[in-house]
């Protein structure tokens, strides 16, 4: 009698990975922790740096300028929204929790400083989140796929105004030039943490979930190194990581940044709005 | 009397200007004159190349950049309570209203440009206190309630005003009036939105939305201006279509709108004197503390500074970066030419 | 310096449509007026395409030459089809 082939345990974790989502599948919104904790993770990001940025409102270097921040805050926040609903319930998350449990990294917690700073963490924080998102549209989890596919191209455009801001100030004047280097040097610290993968980052990528973002770091040394290139700014010594926000732990600008947020939702703890 | 140099009304309409102001300059030509007289009569555009006399091109100019102004200072009272916003959604629209604003700042920057004065040089005039800005802006945003008050009330007032400059003589102010207008749609609604949640509320809400209500009714009904016969130039701007409407006629419009949307919210109209009056089809109502209104028009609002210091800031400590961006610019060129 | 020049900016709406004149902004140069025309004029997805062109490099004509200009059409009416009279008995024509 004919037999079949043995199957092979690569051949298992390529049906894995391809399945389509089906009838069996549970759905996404049954809680399952790690999911929860990966999409946290990406949600709480979009969400802090779009509040970092709409404090530029009414502040900017230009009117055009002010509608360009805000156009990549509220593309952020909502990102954030679709995100944390997928994670339980967004408002619920963004404003119930306090510092220990939100899991967005470092970079994106940090004050604006001034135009320069904001645009080179724009210019970290993008580059990676598009690379990321461009990965992510490929993931298991429908859901997370879905809001990837959509946010991919607004993230590309936050990443290409990004660059275009960094390579007039790295490359206008005497000023700009040494104000650009002071950002990227107050940044630089936090990128290896965009890179970390811990327990809870490998157990989301073996569940098909998650990307693992080693995968690209290459790639993104590259393209940071090239923009800066044409900025004409060396890129600069890599620093001791400061990592920790995956876990809870953040600077000291979290917390403020969260009293503000969260001041009527805390106050008013019965008030719907 | 000092005052009567910052007649008339605000927002959209002028602020500071003088009275009688001499609409034909000695050098102008009365020919181009009454042909210019009879194209405006004709409800015809003009357009930036036309001949205009000089007093409309000045009374313009100085209109539709404080249109911008109160735009953009107008920002900064809303931008105040963006990274409070009590909900995501709450938050993503309010911010988005408050960007319109600066879009609307900007549309009407780029008309006032068109008859010859660069932004430049109106954001000059705006920091050394020179042009003025709708002084409803002068009063600080206390609560929460305070934003949909001002989307409700402000906004609500301010369309009204706007509408009818969609028709306005000048052909760039009326196409940029046609895009604020169009964008502006939802200012309102969503500021109704929020205070009807406060209304329904719990009753620290309620409370929040009627001290709101009780601070910017007044000054809403401020913004149309002083009262018809203290404001001399109304005729000659009616003449010229830069504006459509009288500011008394536009203040009752405003509030026989307003007063039974406040009565749905359960919200009681800070007005002893309101009244219905059957014989003219609308309300009458309380005598405007115009001393008040004089006194924030001169800058004594209690947070003029503030707003002024702020707006001063954003363009100063940002110069580097459009120096920045130009110096990289010519840098560019250069090479290209070399 | 402290402004950047003036950019006029056309957006076509929908494909099959002409670039129309939007407004302006203000920018430091090409890449980024695209940038400033597209945050600002195309917020309500009002558009498919922008063009951006520096506001000085527009050659307009001079509106007291419009008589010259415009006036020696108006009795050119044989340029219009309605000029010419064909029976009706005539079709598609």
């Amino acid at each position: 009698m004919p037999s079949l082939p043995p199957i092979r345990p690569e051949d298992v974790a390529v049906a894995e990975k391809t399945r389509p989502h089906g009838a069996f599948d549970p759905p996404s919104d049954a809680h399952d922790p790690v999911r929860a904790g990966y999409l946290m993770r990406l949600g709480d990001d979009a969400l802090i740096l779009g509040q970092r940025l709409s404090e530029w409102c009414g502040h900017a270097p230009s009117v055009e300028v002010d509608l360009s921040l805000a156009n990549v805050a509220l593309d952020l926040i909502g990102q954030a929204t679709l995100l944390l609903n997928e994670a339980g319930d967004a408002d619920t998350l963004a404003f119930k929790r306090d510092v220990l449990d939100f899991r967005n990294c470092w970079l994106v917690e940090q004050p604006n400083g001034d135009f320069a700073r904001t645009m080179v963490r724009q210019l970290l924080f993008s580059t990676w989140q598009h690379m990321l998102y461009q990965r992510l549209t490929a993931s298991r989890d429908e859901a997370l796929a879905g809001i990837a596919a959509k946010a991919v191209k607004e993230v590309a455009y936050h990443r290409e105004l990004a660059a275009e801001w960094v390579i007039r100030l790295g490359d206008g004047t005497e000023e700009s030039t040494k104000r650009t280097l002071d950002g990227l040097a107050w940044c630089w610290r936090f990128v290896p943490e965009l890179f970390e993968v811990d327990a809870e980052v490998e157990a989301a990528v073996s569940a098909g979930i998650a990307v693992d973002p080693r995968d690209f770091e290459a790639e993104y040394r590259a393209e940071i190194t090239r923009a800066l290139g044409e900025a004409g700014l060396p890129v600069p010594d890599d620093q001791r990581p400061i990592l920790g926000g995956r876990r809870g732990h953040h600077s000291e600008h979290l917390g403020h940044l969260l009293a503000i947020m969260q001041y009527l939702p805390r106050t008013y703890p019965d008030a719907k709005w | 009397m000092p005052v009567n140099r910052y007649l008339t009304s605000m927002y959209t309409t002028e602020l500071s200007k003088q009275p009688n102001v001499q609409p034909i300059g000695p050098a102008e030509d009365p020919e181009r004159l009454a042909a210019f007289e009879a194209r405006v009569a004709a409800d015809e555009f003009i357009e930036p190349k036309d001949w205009m006399p000089e007093a409309y091109r000045r009374t313009l100019t100085r209109q539709i950049s404080q249109h911008a102004h109160s735009e953009i200072v107008g920002m900064l009272p809303e931008g105040n309570w963006i990274t409070r916003a009590p909900s995501l959604r709450r938050k993503a629209i309010l911010l988005a209203k408050v960007q319109d604003e600066a879009g609307h700042g900007l549309y009407l920057y780029c008309a006032a440009e068109t008859l010859g004065t660069s932004r430049e040089e109106m954001i000059e005039a705006l920091h050394s206190g020179k042009a003025k800005y709708s002084t409803i802006f002068n009063y600080p945003t206390l609560t929460w309630a305070d934003i949909p008050a001002i989307g409700w009330l402000v906004d609500g007032a301010a369309i009204m005003n706007q509408v009818p400059l969609q028709r306005t003589s000048y052909g760039p102010y009326a196409r940029a009036m046609v895009r604020v207008c169009k964008e502006e749609s939802f200012h309102q609604r969503q500021g109704y939105e929020a205070m009807t949640s406060l209304a329904n509320g719990t009753p620290e809400q309620k409370q929040m939305a009627q001290d709101a209500f009780n601070r910017w009714w007044w000054p809403s009904l401020m913004m149309f201006g002083p009262p018809d016969e203290n404001s001399p130039n109304t005729a000659q701007s009616l003449r010229w279509r830069i504006k459509r409407e009288t500011n008394d006629e536009l203040r009752q419009k405003f509030v026989d709108i307003t007063v039974p949307q406040a009565e749905f919210l359960g919200l009681t109209v800070p007005d002893p004197d309101l009244q219905w009056n059957e014989a003219k089809g609308g309300y009458d109502f309380g005598e405007i503390d115009w001393d008040e209104f004089y006194a924030v028009v001169r800058g004594e609002g209690p947070v003029a500074r503030e707003r002024i210091t702020a707006r001063r800031e954003a363009w100063e400590s940002n110069a580097w970066v459009r120096e920045a961006a130009a110096a990289h610019e010519a840098k560019r060129r250069a090479k290209v030419a070399a | 310096m402290s402004d950047w020049p003036l950019w006029e900016v056309f957006v076509r709406s929908k494909g099959g449509l002409a670039h129309r004149h939007f407004g302006s902004v203000h920018a430091p140069d090409a890449e980024i007026a695209l940038r400033h025309a597209r945050d600002t004029y195309t917020r309500r997805m009002e558009g498919v395409s922008l063009w951006v062109v520096r506001s000085s490099d527009i050659v307009a004509s001079d509106p007291d030459d419009a008589g010259q200009l415009f006036e020696p059409a108006a009795d050119k009416v044989y340029r219009h089809p309605t000029f010419y009279e064909i029976p009706d008995e005539v079709k598609h024509i």
